[in-house]
């Protein structure tokens, strides 16, 4: 409580400074009490944030403090998992991996999203609506849902594929191969997530003043022209949300290799992502200091990631 | 004010016990099955067998200051993560838990189970071979009391031999052939699969030539033995090596819907499989209700000495988390401790019996199995399975090793290595774990 109420005091410091000059005693009481509300409605949410994530975030990092062994017990190692993480060649596969994933899949996801939208943005009929919808569908789906439907999809024996192929007299490739599974995890996320960002787009595209696009055919734009010379600029700040989404997303990769893991698991061994690992160490292998310090370099470096995504586009997203 | 405040905050405290579970007094456990008695002891107990049910009502009836709580928390790996995760915390587990034998090593290594020689397991020994006994104990300690078995034997199609002619192999050379006699005659499917992920199935082919993994003993928990690349088992690797380079065999991963479909629908003219291989064919919804399956001894590489070999089995521990490990011993003695239970478990959920009494009984050995159109499999295949069986040592990493093994098996069908560097790098990598776990190696 104590961080608290001195924020408190700073907070009432500030405002008693701009509301100068301060009526004696009384409004000193009122704005005391006002915050004492506040604090009142914050709690619940504080409460929970502690206990749900705060907590388990202090103890994991605690756990990740010490080794534990089959054999040998467990010891106070201080940051010694964390060394280990940085030279195990696993975890660094992984994260080699999904930065591979990184670079393929979100500008797929961007690309997809953005024709979306800006061709859904030009329209104005029925069918724009309809489209908008089908485009979001799968994202209403549950990603653990969309994985199974997928694995089921690319299966040589029940999928399309193999009845596709097999009238002109070919068989299906075999899409759970430790040489395609790249490609089919890409359109698996693709198809799932690419509606989402084209609703988060296409909003922004809407909030655009229509007075602009006047002025820019009075001046002579072609549609093209219109688009990426005004709608794209003007949107880059909702871009640069949509890939920071992406980026995290992708770092963190799990449920749908996961998923199809259960029929692939040889091209997908348990080590296929950071987070796959870190889960595979816990729950499979016992190790759950390992796996707290898997946890928290992942998280480390994804926030890295992320926070030097965000300062190289301070410009384009406007958080200068 | 302050009264208010307090009481305002009193009210989130209770919201947020109400939210992680934490109210005190809402202990009682809930229980699939119905208790009987409710003033009796109660012992919570996981298990998965969906006729489970029948076999607790029958416990409860007949057990007045015992009554049994069940939960299904799961098959294999979803349940060992759960009960991982209790055993991690320090509460959540039950009384007593349904085990296979091949991770008993991997939990009590972690201080989970009970040694049930303080609680009479010694009174219930003669009831189980010498092998069902091997699997659940560690050098003077027993971890488990057997339930079922995996006596493996071979499952073919009659029809789909019959049809192209070829005669049923007894020997490994003999099923090569089929599988080439097959492929020549330009059949839709092929002989068998040789799953990559088939984990206790493929050690149980290496156990075939004398492969024995793991040399391991409670007594000395800090040592461990690892030999997985012996010559007979880069032999037989090898073997089928060659048959899946030459298109002889599948090699589709095992237990994906794909291969449950291939199982049934005639895909493979064979499936090399443990006693309960048929009540899992039988489950499966597509299975194909013209196809004539009968069973036959598993292929020998020397007919002269048969080796017969076991594919899995669970058992019944109790966990160190148990409140009254007495009364959670004897629900682990006594669930599948009568001839009325067995009969549930053999003919509702395909399990092979390791409780001698009924497994040495006429009942069983007689006893026609219509999927196999009334053969009676008992007699002409697993009895003998079973009883040739010496017993199997895991490891207490048994997961970690099951996956290196796939990873090597599978780089093995990809081409990317032969048989021979496949074993030796599995080797190597389980060395590696050992040694980084705190294992010295004998």
């Amino acid at each position: 409580m104590t961080s608290n109420t001195m924020e408190a005091a700073a907070t009432s410091a500030v405002r008693s400074r701009r509301d100068a000059p301060p009526r004696p005693g009384g409004g000193a009481r009122l704005v005391r009490r006002r915050q004492r509300w506040g604090w009142l409605f914050v709690a619940p949410f504080a409460v929970v944030f502690a206990i749900f994530l705060v907590l388990p975030l202090g103890y994991a990092f605690g756990m990740s403090l010490f080794t534990s062994t089959l054999a040998t017990g467990t010891e106070f190692t201080g940051l010694a998992n964390y060394a280990k993480a940085f030279t195990d060649p696993l975890f660094l596969e992984g994260m080699l991996r999904v930065l591979a994933y990184a670079v393929v899949m979100i500008p797929a996801q961007l690309l997809v999203a953005l024709v979306a939208a800006l061709v859904l943005d030009t329209l104005a009929t029925r069918v724009s609506k309809l489209s908008r919808l089908l485009i979001f569908v799968p994202y209403a789906i549950p990603v653990v849902i969309g994985a199974l439907m997928w694995s089921f999809l690319y299966s040589p024996r029940f999928g399309p594929a193999a009845t596709i192929f097999s009238m002109v007299g070919l068989d299906a490739p075999n899409f759970l191969a430790a040489d395609s599974i790249f490609g089919s995890l890409v359109n698996i996320v693709t198809w799932q997530w690419a509606g989402y960002y084209m609703i988060v787009i296409y909003a922004a595209l809407r909030s655009i003043d229509p007075t602009i696009y006047e002025a820019a055919r009075i001046d002579g734009a072609n549609g093209w022209q219109t688009a990426t010379r005004i709608k794209l600029p003007m949107i880059s700040s909702s871009m640069v949300m949509v890939i920071t989404f992406a980026l995290i997303g992708t770092l963190q990769f799990f449920t749908e290799p996961v998923v199809l893991r259960s029929v692939a698991q040889g091209a997908i061994d348990a080590a296929y992502t950071p987070n796959m690992y870190a889960f595979s160490l816990a729950f499979s292998y016992s190790q759950f200091n390992y796996a707290s310090a898997i946890a928290f370099s992942l998280g480390a470096l994804v926030f890295a990631g992320s926070t030097v995504f965000l300062f190289l586009t301070r410009k384009q997203s406007g958080l200068k | 004010m302050r009264s208010k405040l307090l009481a305002a905050s009193g009210v989130v405290a209770v919201a947020a016990a109400a939210l992680t579970g934490c109210t005190p007094g809402a202990s009682a456990e809930s229980c699939t099955n119905e208790i009987l008695q409710p003033d009796a002891t109660q012992v919570s107990v996981w298990a998965w067998y969906p006729a489970f049910e029948q076999v607790v009502d029958l416990f409860n009836e007949t057990h007045d200051e015992v009554q049994i709580c069940w939960t299904n928390a799961g098959q294999g790996n979803d349940e060992y993560t759960k009960f991982s995760t209790a055993i991690e915390s320090g509460s959540g587990a039950p009384d007593v838990i349904m085990l296979e034998s091949e991770v008993l090593s991997s939990f009590s290594i972690r201080d989970s189970l009970v040694d049930l020689t303080e609680y009479g397991a010694d009174d219930v020994k003669g009831d189980y071979s010498e092998g069902a006994w091997k699997d659940v104990s560690s050098g003077d300690a027993v971890y488990a009391i057997p339930v079922d078995g995996g006596p493996m034997g071979m499952l073919y199609r009659q029809d789909i031999l019959d049809e192209y002619g070829i005669p049923v192999p007894t020997t490994w050379d003999e099923f090569a052939a089929a599988a080439q006699t097959l492929k020549d005659a330009g059949a839709p499917g092929v002989l068998a699969d040789f799953p990559t992920n088939g984990r206790a199935y493929n050690q149980a082919l290496f156990a075939q030539v004398g492969s024995t993994p793991f040399v391991y003993d409670n007594a000395k928990p800090t040592e461990i033995g690892i030999e997985v690349n012996d010559q007979p088992s880069k032999d037989v690797l090898a073997y089928w090596e060659k048959l899946a380079a030459d298109g002889l065999v599948g090699t589709e991963d095992a237990f994906t819907a794909d291969y449950n479909t291939k199982l049934v629908d005639g895909s493979y003219a064979i499936y090399i499989a443990a006693a309960w291989g048929p009540g899992y064919l039988g489950g499966l919804s597509d299975a194909d209700a013209d196809a004539v399956w009968r069973a036959a001894p598993v292929p020998q590489w020397d007919p002269a000495n048969p080796v017969q070999i076991n594919w899995g089995g669970s058992t019944f521990a109790v966990t160190t988390q148990a409140k009254d490990p007495e009364a959670a011993a004897l629900v682990a003695k006594e669930v599948f401790g009568t001839e009325e239970a067995w009969k549930i478990g053999i003919e509702e959920a395909a399990l092979f019996p390791l409780w001698k009494p009924i497994l040495e009984s006429d009942y069983f050995r007689d006893l026609e199995y219509p999927f196999f159109g009334g053969q009676q499999i008992n007699k002409d295949v697993f009895l003998e399975a079973a009883s040739g069986y010496t017993g199997f040592t895991f490891s207490p990493f048994q997961n970690y090793a099951y996956d290196q093994l796939t990873e090597q098996l599978y780089a093995m069908v990809q081409g990317e290595k032969d048989a021979s560097k496949a074993l030796d790098d599995l080797q190597a990598s389980l060395e590696a774990y050992a040694t980084e776990q705190g294992f010295t190696l004998q």
